[in-house]
């Protein structure tokens, strides 16, 4: 491509008949570096977004006994998750008589409606939702259950953790039996 | 009439301004990103629908699938006093030597009676064979961890702290781990703290997506 001249030979004037070497054009096409350019810009900006990752913001109640919250009966869900995935829930309070019809199952998926429906059809004064994990229930179902309450817009102070006593276990137990989940 | 000539215009253009300005932009988008800092544990983190971007500078707990938890000091100017705290609260009694290489250990996951002769070890024990903090309510040794954090952010610090603990947890971790951890932080008078996630778009149609787009509307 490019070429030296190497027939100058001092500085002594070349006779008329003499050829000048024609010079050659040093300019080299630059588009496909540009496109390599803005390939690798894109690809970069494409990366580093992506990983980022977000914060939760989590609020632990003191534990305080002569704080306790009374909950209206009517106002009141409480959610269980279990093993699997699995969530069960029930209105109010577990009566012995209506066990079996209270306590009901359900997923991730249809808790949202649940949730929703629970809230549309209270005062919000009223509303509270209790959330109950199971031993065998992953971190995972507990951030997700956390998630669903900011999803259906659940005022703060209107949900709790709070821990599973032994009837919950048992018909948790017995639900998963029924329904054959490992 | 005399002819009028249109002189041809070539329609190459210069590039190399534009080649220029490409690689200027690559360069500064590869030093202006932050690295990450090397994941030894890998956890895969559950995802929630909170925008807001977690801190750098943190004292993270993290939970592994296997149910371990380590702890993270990302705060440099204080973590060497925190290690000092908890050697003289739990009375250890630290060489000078091991002190100076603990503080440089990028994460703690070893239960106190095993500190020592991993200190004293040449070789530095991998992450996947360590044992990780105990957390049983019996043995909460990550609480007594927490309490030399909240004794060194003391005062003007204590506001910092809310802001600063994450709690970084793997979704196939069990439940009894994470309510051990949350129990830690209780026993320290920590209520607040933060939970690394990673993002997830608002399901449209749900309660906070109408609330948002009332928002950008206003």
């Amino acid at each position: 491509m490019a070429e030296m001249d190497t027939s100058s030979g001092g500085g002594h004037k070349k006779g008329p008949g003499v050829k000048k070497g024609k010079k050659l054009s040093t300019r080299v096409d630059l588009t496909p570096m540009v496109d390599l350019g803005f390939l690798l810009i894109t690809f970069f900006v494409f990366t580093t977004t992506m990983a980022q990752s977000t914060a939760m913001p989590m609020n632990e109640p003191k534990d305080d006994l002569d704080k306790q919250m009374k909950v209206k009966n009517s106002g009141a869900m409480t959610i269980l998750l279990g093993k699997g995935n699995q969530v069960y829930y029930y209105f109010g309070q577990l009566m012995p008589e209506t066990i079996s019809e209270e306590f009901k199952s359900t997923t991730f998926k249809g808790i949202r409606q649940l949730i929703l429906d629970k809230k549309n059809g209270t005062p919000i004064d009223d509303l509270m939702y209790i959330i109950k994990s199971d031993d065998k229930s992953t971190f995972k179902n507990a951030i997700d259950i956390l998630d669903e309450m900011v999803i259906s817009a659940v005022p703060p102070g209107h949900y709790a953790e709070v821990p599973m006593v032994a009837v919950e276990k048992m018909l948790i137990k017995e639900t998963e039996k029924a329904n054959g989940i490992k | 009439m005399p002819k009028v000539k249109i002189p041809r215009k070539s329609t190459i253009v210069d590039m190399t301004a534009m080649c220029d300005v490409a690689f200027l932009l690559l360069t500064f988008f590869i030093l202006a990103t932050k690295q990450k800092p090397p994941e030894v544990l890998s956890v895969k983190t559950p995802t929630s629908v909170s925008s807001k971007a977690a801190p750098d500078k943190s004292i993270l707990i993290t939970l592994t699938k296997e149910g371990k938890v380590f702890l993270m000091l990302g705060d440099e100017t204080k973590k060497a006093a925190i290690i000092d705290d908890f050697n003289t609260t739990r009375g250890l009694q630290l060489t000078a030597a091991q002190l100076s290489k603990f503080k440089k250990v990028e994460y703690i996951g070893l239960p106190v009676n095993k500190l020592k002769s991993a200190l004293d070890a040449t070789q530095e024990i991998p992450a996947n064979l360590m044992d990780g903090i105990p957390t049983d309510s019996t043995n909460n040794e990550l609480s007594y961890w927490m309490r030399s954090v909240t004794n060194v952010y003391k005062g003007e610090d204590q506001r910092m702290l809310q802001d600063m603990i994450l709690v970084k947890g793997d979704g196939e971790a069990l439940y009894p781990i994470f309510k051990n951890v949350k129990e830690a932080l209780k026993s320290n008078e920590i209520f607040k703290f933060r939970i690394v996630t990673e993002g997830e778009q608002v399901p449209s149609g749900s309660e906070l997506y109408k609330t948002g787009k009332e928002e950008t509307k206003k």
